[in-house]
């Protein structure tokens, strides 16, 4: 395999505490060496390098997504992993834990090694996130240790909330026996059928049903309750997309009390509040949906003061005329992959003045750690080769229309978006350069 | 908002066109008068030279729920004005197969259809119909969000029973009046829009029932409105009552003892006679008889039931009339066609 030298670029790499000018050289998929400017140009020329200026340029560690839907196997109108990825290296990203709510469920070994198959041509890493329950319907433990021995990072029926308190206790023995998380979509269902946004006043006087804050909180207090019963520790609880003020203040006081719970938030979360959904704009439907000003200023504060563990995308591609339906019929869901850097950058960084270093921390380095992921989220020596190379003052638009994801649901077309990915490596790899 | 838009967003539904009616909230006080005006000129016209003013205009009626009087009444406005109307209700049309409201709305406006009258069972529907057709939509009720016709005809047949005049400025045309909504708050279009329009016309909007069926934040919906969950308490206030059916169809999850409802909310006659012997009596209907109505206040002297069915016809022309006609332009003559008929 070729190797590469970056040279000329501002290193920001939280994992080696370093945020400055730094030469990287990879080799063979991996990084072979860190050196001030200059030092690496004879072991480049050595390696046969092909040179890649950054001046003026962050050089970072690939990102890492730990939530996205890339609808394959199954739904391939909306998603591709090959589009899906093609989306997150354009948006920097190098590494994508997908989401087992495909058809069918990804709740085994064979289909957990068919998303991770070359053959899907992929542009990023793709890790598995398995079914927490045969297909997703909370009633079954599928096999931890064969879906992790099979490449599963995770388990999760993300969308499908884990209700049972019997089979939550479960999972969570299993998974920690098996050395893996538990990733709750923290949603008391029972208190949201039917409902299409956050309860309010704006849903009243749209006429649509709210889903209350308590059937996020509810949920995520009752897992934690699950959590610390447990014996011994090594459980760890991820709350998905977490998004009110009340469920962080759930996570916040668990941590105090050494539960090991950890979450994320997605930046639409700490964007965009109820309403955006306007008149009936399908766009900024999801699931949870999108909440008031107050819970969007406290996912910002929890980014802000750490107890917000990542930042993560839930990138969730639908088609066209599934998005152009009844506000209540539309499924829910937005992308997120190619806005999410931009959106950060513009709001954490320029506006809220939170440092690269963080951003990339949020981004990459903690999304890696949380899930185990080796080698990911860092530029140290020995470290995978994956790169995003960005100018973090350039300023553009996004066009939903030039997306590579397969679906231009979005809720951010036509946005000014803060700092523009120029090249993204992937295991030493360029897997996007931009025009 | 955070970020900064590069764009303007596409124009919205409601700008999109501007003669569609999808809100009541979208239609300033002026508005509202010239609506009332119209509604009164084209009533008073003689039938003839009505039946001229849009001799030959198509109006769909696109009707996705049950309905007798906003289906009759929208389809007796667009003859009385001389348009030829078409109804397509869903059932007996490719909805059952599985057409999607997108496609539905083109189909209609590839048939001619210049304007697109919505009943839907989906809140947020007449907007997305607005948005994919062009065309003028106007909102014949949307799920539980807004039936702003209902609204506009209530105001007619509250000024007509409080002998008010339809002159002078909107903002006093019911100056000084007290409304009492009592019932299925939640679910019910009715209520929002005229919850949303009655203040701005001067009056004062009391919202009554249980909190199961009025939430508190129904107070937000905007200013002059006020919760009085005693029916009879409100009630001493009135010089209108409109009373709404409890919507069986909507209720999910929520449990209503209807024994009790009755006891606390019903308009009986001795109800009426004690706390409200002067107050004008409304319902949009359907009328359950005997639950949140009885049949003796129903069809007594106070009741103006008949009244809004009848305003309703006036109003819904005045409101198919402002969507076909440009009103900034001369009087269209029978027979032109103005918008291509893509």
């Amino acid at each position: 395999m070729s190797a590469m030298l970056i040279r000329g670029g501002r290193l920001v790499d939280p994992s080696a505490g370093i945020d400055a000018d730094r030469d990287v050289l990879l080799k063979d998929g991996r990084v072979a060496a860190v050196e001030p400017p200059g030092k690496l140009n004879s072991a480049g020329k050595q390696a046969e390098a092909e040179i890649i200026e950054a001046k003026g340029l962050v050089v970072a560690p690939g990102l890492v997504d730990i939530h996205v839907h890339l609808r394959e196997p199954g739904q391939g109108y909306k998603e591709t992993i090959a589009t899906g990825t093609a989306a997150a290296a354009a948006g920097g990203f190098t590494s994508v834990c997908a989401m087992p709510n495909t058809v069918p469920v990804n709740d085994s070994v064979e289909t957990t090694r068919w998303m991770q198959s070359t053959e899907r041509n992929p542009s990023a890493r793709v890790f598995p996130i398995a079914a927490a329950t045969r297909g997703s319907t909370g009633e079954a433990l599928t096999e931890y240790g064969s879906l992790k021995a099979a490449g599963a990072v995770g388990v999760s029926d993300d969308g499908k909330p884990i209700l049972g308190e019997a089979i939550m206790h479960q999972a969570l023995v299993a998974a920690a026996r098996a050395g893996l998380p538990v990733i709750q979509h923290a949603e008391d269902t029972r208190m949201t059928g039917g409902c299409s946004m956050n309860a309010g006043a704006l849903a009243f006087r749209l006429g649509l049903r709210g889903m209350p804050v308590a059937a996020e909180a509810g949920l995520v207090e009752r897992d934690i309750r699950l959590l610390s019963e447990l014996k011994g520790g090594r459980a760890h609880l991820h709350v998905a997309h977490l998004s009110t003020a009340a469920a962080l203040d759930a996570v916040r006081k668990a941590r105090r009390n050494g539960v090991h719970v950890t979450c994320e938030v997605a930046p639409h979360h700490f964007v965009l509040t109820e309403s955006e959904v306007g008149e009936y704009n399908t766009n900024a439907k999801m699931n949870p949906p999108l909440r008031a000003e107050s819970d969007r200023k406290a996912m910002l504060e929890g980014l802000l003061d750490g107890s917000i563990d990542c930042i993560a995308t839930d990138h969730a591609p639908h088609a066209t005329h599934e998005k152009e339906q009844e506000f209540e019929r539309a499924p829910n869901g937005i992308t997120g992959l190619e806005s999410a850097l931009g959106l950060t950058l513009d709001l954490l960084h320029r506006k809220h003045k939170v440092s690269v270093s963080r951003l990339i921390t949020l981004l990459s380095t903690q999304p890696a750690n949380l899930l185990n992921l080796r080698g990911r989220g860092s530029l140290v020596a020995g470290a995978w080769a994956d790169v995003v190379i960005f100018d973090p003052k350039a300023e553009w638009t996004f066009r939903a229309a030039a997306t590579r994801s397969k679906s231009t649901n979005t809720p951010f077309d036509g946005w000014t978006m803060l700092g523009k990915v120029r090249m993204t490596i992937s295991e030493g790899r360029i897997v996007y350069r931009a025009d | 908002m955070p970020t900064t838009k590069a764009i303007p967003e596409p124009p919205s539904a409601t700008s999109a066109c501007s003669r569609s009616l999808l809100t009541i909230a979208s239609l300033g006080v002026d508005e509202v008068s010239a609506i009332l005006h119209l509604a009164t000129e084209l009533e008073q016209e003689d039938a003839v030279a009505r039946a001229q003013r849009l001799a030959h205009r198509r109006v769909a009626l696109l009707f996705y729920e049950a309905s007798t009087r906003t289906r009759t009444s929208f389809e007796l406005a667009a003859k009385g004005l001389g348009a030829d109307t078409a109804l397509i209700s869903s059932q007996s049309s490719s909805i059952e197969k599985g057409e999607s409201l997108k496609d539905t709305g083109i189909t209609l406006r590839a048939l001619g259809a210049e304007c697109i009258i919505l009943r839907h069972l989906s809140s947020g529907a007449p907007y997305l119909l607005a948005r994919v057709t062009g065309l003028p939509v106007l909102n014949a009720g949307d799920g539980m969000h807004e039936h702003p016709s209902q609204a506009l005809l209530d105001a007619r047949t509250m000024l007509r029973a409080l002998r008010r005049s339809e002159e002078g400025p909107g903002e006093t045309l019911l100056q000084g009046i007290t409304v009492v909504i009592t019932g299925d708050i939640l679910h019910s279009r009715v209520a929002r829009s005229n919850a949303l329009l009655l203040p701005r016309l001067g009056a004062r909007v009391i919202l009554c029932g249980p909190p199961a069926l009025l939430p508190e934040v129904a107070l937000e919906l905007g200013p002059g409105i006020t919760i009085e969950r005693d029916f009879d308490r409100a009630l001493k206030q009135a010089q209108i009552v409109m009373m709404l059916r409890i919507q069986k169809e909507r209720l999910t999850g929520v449990h209503i003892d209807l024994e009790e409802y009755t006891a606390r909310y019903q308009l009986n006659a001795e109800r009426l006679r004690a706390r409200a012997p002067e107050a004008i009596v409304m319902h949009p209907g359907p009328m359950i008889r005997g639950l949140e109505i009885s049949s003796e206040v129903a069809d007594g002297p106070q009741s103006v039931i008949a009244e809004q069915v009848r305003n309703g016809v006036a109003i819904r022309m005045a409101l198919i009339h402002r969507a076909l006609v440009d009103r900034s332009g001369p009087a269209k003559q029978p027979g032109t066609k103005k918008r291509g008929r893509a």
